[in-house]
């Protein structure tokens, strides 16, 4: 360097402890949006790479289910279906269920996977699990097609209420991501929570309305059953789709009311655990 | 920072739950013993276009200070304030995927690192010719040998341009010329007039890239200055607690190579190793001679004594021998004292060690290992650093290239032959 330079005053950055209490940062989330967009993208190449049957599988699994369902609940125990096709009817309800299910697993254990990213790298955190919800999306579009199909095959009309279900996939991505920053953050320093989710998905199953309406629920027991936020997606679901009676008006607001609560208080909960990430982790 | 055992849920439970029993007992405060300071009291300061290096034993701190530097860990206490962007250069391969293809994964890896689409696109070809992977960019990286991830995977982080860029000792990836293309990246880097914190266990890489240098150890920062002399002071260090002081190394009671039947009675007393003015010391720069000092202890007069040093390389390679040959020599009862010395030693920059063995006709005394020394680079100029990277080997010596054959000699050659 020959000639003088310029000082120039870079933009600088101070390092130092975090304070007690931990804000959420959205904006740094924002900057470093095309890293969000690119572990996103490496997942879903990641997933359709491996196997052939990669995308079946995101069709073969709520299809097989229905049937199953609709043998046994459908057909032999006569479970009501709240006036149409039992097949069409948990189909439905399946496909956000699968959206969830699958967003939840992946969300609860994706600061584990990317360990390495956690203990190398800089980037706000919040962008793992955030980049987590974003595969199970490409299942539900494959999926998404043989619903198509069914309701095709047992002549169910397209109304304009489709639209409401893009509303209801965020009150569904809301929801898988709210519970699992929870569990994502704590998964770090509990390893044995990893065990916890299957079992609390599983139950979760039952509990949703997915192979039965809420109709069946006792009056009394509507509201805590409303509490579940799945409730509002899948019967929000069913309305949009098959023009099913029960408008979900206020299960919807429930719903989406403690959807956000999670979100909020998980969002939280992840920044102030975030310190301790990297050496934990 | 602290450590942090493997918690599992129902170990926290139970420590709450037994908290009113340990209470009463007074043993309440359980785990908070445990804390380990991995960086205290590390103070200093860089201008921009630094090159800085950053030594110690491993478990100094290098990586923890690093990390701090990077956002990864968190400070305990203390602050630091950075000025530019911040390239960290902590391990190879970071975000790379075994199932995407070399191209998709200097995307991702480059994205990860903190560049923009924009500029992998600008730099990709770059990136993939450094790496020599060309043919290839195209496979999924988990058939890729060792080799080309490893260049690949280091050859997308050296293509970043941050205004500071933190290595930790990622240099030594690939095989011999492919290090000598990434120090030479290096360079490069700090030619650009980026600021480089470089951590290394490879004091000829440290000589070569950096003017200034940290040490630490335990957590604290012993050294801050000029490279040569940090260094320098760092390979005494290491050398005394390897065995014995700086330089002298008292044999008596150093174990041996092979207990002997008999009773010794010649055996070797103390080793010293000087350097051109006398001194006392470890450490030589290449080209120095080194002195070797043996002090003999013999317990009873003999008359036959044959001495041999054998100088090996750290992994055990040996390099040459000294021998003395059998001397007609009577040596009285008590000690004496044999020098020799290799005049210039003609080692490369690295560590080694001496193994003496005695003898009087039959074997007497040997000892492994008993003395270390290293020889590192004499200061040169930036120019030489190249060159000196690109010679390999333990041994160097003085040489030259006979003149170059020009066309009209010909003659002289047919005649030659003929």
């Amino acid at each position: 360097m020959t000639q003088e330079r310029a000082v120039t005053r870079k933009p600088s950055i101070t390092i130092k402890p975090s304070p007690r209490w931990v804000p959420l940062n959205l904006a740094e989330v924002w900057e470093y949006r095309s890293l969000l967009v690119f572990l996103a993208w490496r997942d879903v190449s990641v997933r359709y790479k491996q196997t052939a049957l990669g995308v079946a599988w995101a069709v073969i699994q709520p299809l097989l289910t229905m049937i199953v369902f609709s043998v046994f609940f459908g057909r032999l125990i006569k479970v009501p279906s709240d006036g149409v096709p039992y097949p069409v009817f948990s189909y439905a309800a399946l496909l956000p269920w699968q959206y969830f299910s699958t967003a939840l697993a992946s969300a609860s254990q994706s600061l584990i996977t990317d360990e390495k990213l956690v203990t190398k790298i800089y980037f706000p955190r919040l962008i793992i699990p955030l980049a987590s919800i974003i595969p199970p999306v490409v299942d539900f579009g494959a999926a998404f097609v043989i619903l198509i199909g069914l309701m095709i095959f047992y002549g169910i009309p397209v109304t304009g209420r489709l639209l409401l279900l893009p509303v209801l996939m965020v009150l569904a991505a809301t929801a898988a991501l709210g519970l699992g920053l929870w569990l994502s953050a704590t998964n770090v320093r509990y390893r044995d929570f990893r065990y916890v989710v299957p079992f609390v998905i599983q139950f979760w199953l039952f509990v949703s309305p997915v192979a039965y309406p809420s109709s069946v629920v006792p009056e009394q027991w509507r509201l805590i059953f409303g509490l579940n936020p799945m409730t509002g997606v899948i019967e929000g679901f069913r309305w949009a789709l098959l023009s099913t009676d029960t408008a979900p008006g206020p299960l919807i607001l429930v719903s989406a009311l403690i959807s956000l609560l999670t979100l909020v208080s998980g969002a939280y909960y992840f920044r102030n655990m975030e310190r301790s990430f990297s050496d934990i982790i | 920072m602290s450590h942090y055992r493997y918690q599992r849920l129902t170990d926290a439970i139970v420590e709450a739950a037994t908290y009113p029993v340990r209470l009463l007992r007074g043993a309440a405060r359980s785990a908070k013993k445990d804390v380990l300071w991995a960086l205290q009291d590390v103070n200093f300061s860089i201008a921009e276009g630094e090159a800085i290096g950053l030594i110690g034993a491993n478990g100094a701190g290098k990586s923890t200070l690093l990390k701090i530097l990077s956002r990864i860990t968190e400070p305990t206490t203390g602050k630091a304030i950075i000025y530019g962007r911040v390239g960290s250069l902590l391990e190879v391969g970071t975000g790379f995927h075994p199932e995407l293809t070399g191209r998709e994964n200097t995307y991702l890896s480059g994205a990860v690192l903190g560049m923009r689409r924009q500029d992998i696109d600008r730099r990709f070809d770059e990136i993939v010719a450094f790496a020599e992977v060309e043919r290839f960019i195209d496979m999924p990286v988990k058939r890729y040998s060792t080799g080309m991830y490893l260049r690949l995977a280091f050859s997308v982080a050296a293509h970043l341009e941050p205004d500071i860029l933190l290595v930790d000792e990622v240099l030594a990836v690939g095989d011999a010329s492919f290090q000598k293309k990434s120090l030479g990246r290096m360079e490069g880097v700090v030619g650009e007039g980026r600021t480089v914190v470089l951590v290394s266990h490879s004091m000829p890489t440290i000589s070569s890239l950096t003017r200034r240098c940290l040490w630490l150890d335990q957590g604290r920062l012993l050294e801050d200055g000029p490279t040569a002399d940090v260094v320098r002071k760092y390979i005494s260090h290491v050398a005394t607690s390897m065995g014995g002081s700086t330089g002298r190394v008292n044999l008596h009671d150093h174990p041996r190579i092979s207990p002997h039947q008999h009773a010794r009675e010649i055996e070797f007393d103390q080793i010293c190793l000087r350097n051109r003015q006398g001194q006392i010391t470890s450490a030589f720069f290449e080209s120095e001679p080194v002195h070797l000092e043996v002090r003999v202890v013999a317990h009873k007069s003999v008359d036959l004594v044959e001495i041999r040093a054998y100088v090996k390389s750290i992994d055990g390679t040996w390099l040459f021998s000294v021998p003395s040959g059998k001397r007609e020599v009577s040596l009285g009862e008590g000690s004496h004292t044999i020098r020799t010395q290799f005049d210039p030693c003609f080692l490369r920059p690295g560590k080694y060690f001496i193994t003496l063995m005695l003898g009087t006709g039959i074997p007497q005394d040997a000892i492994e290992a008993a003395a270390y020394f290293e020889v590192e680079h004499s200061p040169a100029g930036y120019d030489d650093v190249v060159w000196r990277a690109t010679s390999f080997g333990a041994m160097k010596f003085d040489y030259r290239w006979d003149d170059w054959l020009k066309p009209e000699s010909k003659d002289s050659v047919t005649a030659g032959l003929g």
